[in-house]
């Protein structure tokens, strides 16, 4: 079972504390992250991939510190995927990754038929990546992540710029991963069937268990 | 836009290897250059009109190519005719049309991720000590970004035309910069995040 575990964690910036006090290990399947805007819940996902180094402490893929480790094994994605897709081309971009795991490109070509043909998306394959709607770039997006086989995928806000319907397909996707995710999502109703959710306020966790108390507790925070 | 123009197709000219094309329209155009000679433009001209039928693809094809060079080919020939004569006018936009057709005849007939794994492969053999994977990724990242900033372009022109700012170049400008850099620094986390090395 992986984990990832964070110990004594701590973000700073410019001289501000965004993170601070983090101690927990993450193991369950699918994990949420609430809180609001600039609570430091991107910087604490970001830190699980090692796009955001820590000012102070470590983080631990299974005891390893390596953040090669964490690059490799935990996959990331963004909120906007026009600025995740690289490429002009969506083969091209879903490539991109594993030519930088130096795979042969049979094995490449495999990956990518495979992931397409199980997401349903081969038609794609060809197309531009900016003549794609939305939700089409997103799972695109997401598929160039996929294509790397990590362990982890650390989700933030994927379904802000997506409407209902996309939205719904996007997590239908995810619902059928075998990797462990963790999401930041303003939609509390996708928080809703997840393992355990953390509450991030004031750069540390406020409150951490399953959805249905965190997320009560959460709302009645938000009260104006 | 080079991505946009490609027309899919199985023509002998669609087959034909990028790297093989991009050699012969450069010696193409150079020659063209070198060989002052309107008979020489006239029948390069033609040499093109032959590649776009053995392509298939139709006049409108070559009108889309054309269309954004319009106003600097009639500068041009505008240009020559109080500098020259109607003659020396005639050739020298004639022979600029040809040129940009024949580089056309590529875009229209490669995809642009064949032309820049044709970069790629060409600056290896040239040399180990090029870095031609990140040189093919800059040029990748280059054709990505066209669209994105003209997405961009739009997004700040209407938000700037619904709140009754008209045509104020400098205005539209400096949102298109900060936004640009802002999507290349995104983009470059998400190369970062996707990257192992």
């Amino acid at each position: 079972m992986s984990t990832l575990s964070l110990r004594n964690v701590e973000v700073e910036k410019d001289g501000i504390r965004i993170l601070s006090g983090l101690t927990l290990d993450l193991s369950e399947r699918r994990i949420g992250i609430v809180g609001r805007n600039g609570s430091g819940k991107s910087t604490f996902a970001r830190l699980l991939n090692g796009l955001e180094r820590p000012s102070a402490g470590q983080v631990l893929l299974d005891g390893d510190p390596e953040p090669r480790g964490l690059r490799r094994h935990v996959g990331f994605v963004f909120q906007n995927p026009d600025n995740q897709i690289v490429y002009p081309n969506v083969g091209e971009d879903l490539e991109f990754g594993l030519k930088n795991l130096r795979l042969p490109p049979e094995e490449r070509r495999d990956r990518i038929a495979t992931l397409l043909d199980t997401l349903q998306l081969s038609h794609l394959r060809d197309r531009l990546t900016h003549t794609l709607s939305g939700g089409e770039k997103q799972l695109i997006a997401l598929a160039g992540v996929l294509v790397m086989r990590p362990d982890w995928i650390v989700l933030d806000e994927p379904t802000t710029l997506l409407d209902l319907w996309n939205t719904r397909r996007f997590m239908r996707v995810l619902d059928g991963l075998e990797q462990r995710i963790v999401m930041v999502s303003h939609h509390l109703d996708l928080m809703q069937g997840l393992d355990r959710v953390l509450h991030i306020a004031d750069g540390t966790v406020a409150d951490d268990g399953p959805p249905a108390g965190v997320i009560a507790g959460y709302v009645a925070r938000s009260e104006c | 836009m080079l991505s946009d123009l490609h027309v899919p197709g199985n023509s002998p000219v669609h087959r034909a290897r990028p790297g093989v094309k991009l050699a012969l329209l450069a010696v193409f155009c150079t020659a063209v250059f070198i060989l002052d000679d309107p008979l020489v433009t006239a029948m390069s001209g033609a040499l093109v009109a032959l590649g776009y039928a053995a392509a298939g693809l139709r006049p409108r094809h070559a009108w889309t190519s054309l269309r954004p060079a319009l106003w600097p080919l009639v500068i041009v020939f505008l240009a020559q005719l109080v500098l020259a004569d109607a003659g020396t006018a005639m050739f020298v936009t004639g022979r600029f049309a040809v040129l940009i057709l024949a580089a056309s005849l590529l875009t229209l007939t490669t995809r642009a991720v064949d032309l820049t794994d044709s970069l790629r492969v060409g600056l290896e053999r040239l040399s180990p000590r090029i870095p031609a994977d990140r040189i093919a990724l800059a040029v990748s990242l280059c054709l990505r970004f066209i669209p994105l900033v003209r997405t961009v372009l739009e997004d700040i022109r209407r938000a700037q035309w619904s709140r009754g700012l008209e045509r104020r170049p400098l205005a539209l400008l400096v949102p298109l910069i900060v936004r640009t850099l802002r999507t290349a620094d995104e983009m470059a986390e998400a190369i970062e995040a996707r990257s192992v090395e």
